[in-house]
């Protein structure tokens, strides 16, 4: 039910508490010093100056805390990779602009930034590697820019080649993007010395799992650190990882004995912070005379940056096994080419691996039906998996999960798709005003998601002698409604209005465990482990009642937040009121455990896959390349929607989010390997301008078979496809000819293609008119 | 650069006395001077508008001014909205459309649309958008803010 979110009210008045908004006594604030070189032999970092100004408390360069290991991986310690890992500060190299060098702490925030100014560096610098498709070339020592090779696939793929009626070859690139949430990053670190505990504030995303890395790090107990989320300005995958500055604001708290404030400033976050995407794509398939893909082999080169971070090598890893989709692809091979270059550390952003392979993958399709003279529709039912193969088993893994698609009727969510747009209509309009002379086209995509990353997620509820509820997670909030959707499955259970229900989140020191908000899986995981929990409170207080009013327990149900008769005669008794009598010192509980709370645990075997279908109508203004997105439809099994506005909300804003990275966004570099977008004004997300009214239909026609609740998630489905299909639109708009080779494709790329497509077209009327062939120059 | 000065703000009807740097932005005397940590700093450089505030009734980018430019004058930020216990129509909307997500944005586009309605409350749906474009959002995707803006300009004009 779409009823109001719990979180709203302190946020639309101004009582929000946002990593900025968190201070303490006696703080002092950190600046971080980085390197303005893409690559080179760290020389000299003179610090001397700066530590004279007054208001400076310490400077550290990494001699200051030689004693820390480099940024571990969120699972664990890998050999391979671990040369790779980014160090806290710089030693010996620079290998990004943007590099944390040293670090000022001191009493104002603006005294810190004038310290920092004073920090003289040398470098010698280093030519600068900034394409990944280039041939690897010398980390260091023996070690090269290309740590390892992510590979997939299964069945006989040179067979299914030789096989082919056709083949068909694509060589596709997806420019480098980021989350770039409204809110930068911060860290706050306070020691409190009478407790022994060590605090990290403005945590967001995966606070549990830092913990235990951060324990691991800086050689802690897990019970002296605890990690901290307020409110978070949103996340995309990008916050909430460990970085350089997380560990720095720690160390500093526990070494200068005071609260240490980092705040990120736009600029910084624009070159710190991961960035993600960058992949080419050179993939081929395989393809029978009726447009059956026989194979599919792909390789493709991921633009890791500078050094591998938290995440390892997942996003390469999903990439290769979302690839095939909702696809028959009875043979496959994928190498990911996993390589460094001199860029900001890449990393996971919303819908990580699916954006760039939905794009290469429905390219592909459109270049399948291109060839074989099939409409783009038409060769997709002849491949989909239907719905009578569910639960579909494909043997590749994606999040160290095995892939079995739990269920869908993806031809069933097509049909409904294109009768919700009326497509033939939409069709006929395209081809008449491309026939006028207009740029304007039609794409399609389609595509399955991935979501609820187990395995397991727990959750704790107690009723208040007062009737209140609290339920404990260890789950995160990013903005997404994961109070309200929380409260809603308990509601419903308990028999409680949601309004009174408080949900915890974020904070290591009130549940042991917790994974947290990624992956698209804080509602599967968390509020299944919440109806467990939910229905145990359930059955507690129901028999407490029966015994305090003398009824059968199966006789009574829990309405408004009292225990009452199913046939609403007689007595009844309030949850609070059970909850007092179910208190330690009641006498009435009897051998009842004290306490109307219960713990629930949900484990499940594999993630849930939930699928979806776009469809935009776009034009091209040829005078200056710009595209406009003229209608918009996404189409989106969730299985069960929880909240049906915050399932909209969802897929609309990520919508837009992929908007910008199918036409705007892109961190460009130049050849020394400087950032060129590192603004709002270089670096360009949408604005309410460039946003079309969406249609969104929302299906719930295939629950997932992983949990009782039978949902999906919602969080990445709706920017997973826009490459795709503002792609294949935009491609429509051209003649569908197969001319868009890479996403974001910018005003100035469509231009230059228009230019040239308009010079031909003139060549050829005059040809025509000559009642020659056009031939070439 | 380093000298201090004296000045006096009036946010939201209260008086300010505050001494500070000339180089020290509005935006950071509002929060960290005054403990009105409801206006956020998105950019520091003018384009996310996150920071907006009414300075003398318009909209403004308090990270691109210096406190001491505001010397004498009277701001409005996202805490002055609420009358007592009743949210302005603003917030309402915001609420009732879904018009927020992460909602640090929010403050910013509260600020914006309630500024610019005050004084233009018949603005068209296209002159609304130019006007909204002028503010970032990385959650929402926009529709919900159109949709609360609009539904707000109709209850701005109602007799309270």
């Amino acid at each position: 039910m779409s009823v109001a979110r719990l979180e709203d009210l302190p946020l639309v008045t101004g009582r929000g508490n946002f990593a900025g908004d968190v201070s303490f006594p006696h703080q002092l604030h950190m600046r971080v010093v980085r390197s303005p070189y893409a690559h080179g032999h760290l020389k000299v970092i003179d610090v001397a100056e700066a530590r004279q100004l007054p208001g400076v408390i310490a400077v550290w360069t990494a001699d200051d805390i030689a004693d820390l290991s480099p940024i571990d991986f969120r699972e664990g310690p890998n050999e391979k990779l671990a040369p790779f890992r980014q160090p806290v500060l710089a030693k010996d190299y620079v290998r990004y602009a943007g590099e944390p060098l040293a670090a000022v702490f001191a009493t104002d925030p603006y005294v810190a930034e004038d310290a920092a100014d004073l920090i003289n560096i040398e470098v010698d610098e280093l030519d600068a590697v900034t394409d990944a498709f280039a041939q690897p070339s010398e980390f260091e020592g023996a070690l090269t820019t290309e740590p390892t090779i992510c590979r997939q696939g299964y069945g006989d793929v040179a067979l299914a080649f030789k096989d082919a009626a056709v083949i068909v070859e694509l060589d596709l690139s997806v420019g480098r993007h980021s989350g770039v949430p409204l809110e930068t990053r911060g860290a706050i670190g306070r020691y409190d010395a009478a407790r022994d505990v060590l605090e990290l504030h403005g945590a967001a995303k995966v606070p549990h799992k830092n913990r235990e890395s951060l324990a691991r790090m800086l050689g802690r107990s897990p019970a002296g650190i605890h990690l901290f989320e307020g409110h978070v300005g949103g996340g995309f995958g990008v916050r909430g990882e460990i970085y350089p500055e997380d560990i720095i604001v720690l160390v500093a708290a526990l070494r200068l004995g005071r609260p240490v404030k980092w705040l990120e400033d736009r600029r910084e976050h624009m070159m710190a912070a991961n960035h993600s995407r960058q992949q080419r794509h050179r993939i081929r398939a395989a393809v029978d005379a009726k447009g059956c893909l026989l194979g599919i082999d792909d390789d493709f080169f991921h633009d890791q940056g500078a050094y591998i971070r938290t995440h390892g090598t997942r996003v390469a890893d999903i990439a290769c096994g979302i690839l095939p989709g909702p696809y028959h692809v009875p043979n496959f091979r994928v190498s990911g080419h996993f390589r460094l270059t001199n860029k900001t550390p890449a990393a996971t952003y919303r819908s990580p691996g699916r954006y760039e392979t939905n794009f290469v993958r429905e390219q592909l399709m459109d270049a399948i039906a291109r060839k074989l003279g099939l409409s783009r529709i038409e060769v997709r039912r002849r491949n989909l998996i239907g719905p009578h193969e569910m639960p579909f088993e494909r043997p590749l893994i994606a999040l160290g999960d095995e892939v079995v698609l739990d269920s869908g009727d993806y031809e069933g969510l097509l049909d409904k798709a294109l009768a919700r747009c009326e497509w033939d209509k939409l069709e006929s309009d395209v081809l008449r005003r491309r026939g006028a002379g207009e740029y304007v086209g039609l794409g399609l995509a389609m595509y399955v998601e991935k979501s609820g990353l187990g395995p397991t997620d727990g959750a704790r509820i107690n009723v208040h002698t007062n009737g209140d509820v609290e339920v404990i997670t260890g789950g995160a909030s990013v903005g997404q409604g994961f109070e309200t959707v929380i409260a809603q499955v308990c509601a419903e259970t308990l028999g409680v209005d949601y309004r009174r229900v408080r949900v915890v989140h974020g904070r290591t020191d009130r549940i042991e465990y917790g994974l947290g908000a990624h992956a698209t899986r804080a509602t599967v995981m968390t509020a299944n482990a919440a109806a467990v929990a939910a229905v145990k409170v359930r059955t507690k207080a129901v028999h407490m009642a029966a015994q305090l009013l003398q009824q059968d327990p199966s006789s009574l149900t829990i309405a408004d937040g009292n225990v009452v008769r199913t046939d609403g005669v007689g007595a009844s008794i309030s949850l609070g009121d059970v909850a007092h009598q179910l208190r330690p010192t009641s006498s009435t509980r009897g051998d009842r455990d004290p306490g109307l709370a219960a713990e629930g645990w949900f484990t499940t075997a594999h993630m849930t896959y939930p699928y979806g279908v776009q469809i935009a109508q776009i034009n091209v203004d040829p005078g200056t390349g710009a595209v406009q997105v003229e209608k918009m439809l996404i189409a989106f099994d969730v299985g069960r929607a929880i909240n049906p506005m915050l399932v909209r909300g969802q897929l609309v804003g990520g919508f837009v989010q992929g908007l910008g990275g199918a036409l705007f966004e892109e961190f460009q570099y130049d050849d020394r390997g400087q950032p060129l977008s590192v603004t709002f004004a270089d670096y360009l997300i949408p604005t309410a301008s460039e946003v079309p009214e969406v249609d969104v239909l929302i299906a719930e026609d295939a629950r997932s078979a992983c949990n009782p609740l039978g949902i999906k998630g919602a969080g990445e489905g709706g920017v997973a496809a826009v490459g795709a299909v503002i792609a294949s639109a935009v491609d429509d708009a051209l003649g569908g000819k197969g001319l868009i080779s890479r996403i974001p494709i910018t005003p100035q790329v469509l231009k230059s293609i228009i230019d040239d497509l308009e010079v031909q077209g003139s060549r050829e009327s005059v040809a025509a008119d000559n009642g020659l062939p056009a031939g070439p120059d | 650069m380093n000298a201090r000065r004296e000045i006096n703000l009036t946010i939201n009807g209260t008086h300010y006395a505050v001494t500070v740097e000339a180089r020290r932005t509005l935006v950071d005397v509002i929060r960290d001077d005054c403990g009105l940590t409801g206006t956020h700093i998105g950019c520091e450089h003018g384009v996310c508008g996150a920071c907006t505030i009414l300075l003398d009734g318009e909209p403004m980018r308090s990270c691109l001014m210096f406190a001491v430019q505001a010397h004498g004058r009277s701001l409005r930020t996202v805490e002055g909205l609420q009358r007592g216990e009743r949210l302005h129509p603003m917030q309402e909307a915001f609420m009732r459309h879904h018009g927020l997500q992460c909602g640090f944005c929010t403050p910013g586009f509260l600020m914006l649309a309630v500024g610019v309605l005050e004084k233009r409350p018949d603005l068209t749906d296209e002159e609304l958008i130019e006007i909204l474009s002028s503010n970032l959002c990385r959650c929402t995707g926009y529709e919900n803010i159109i949709k609360a803006v609009r539904a707000a300009a109709v209850n701005m004009k109602a007799p309270a």
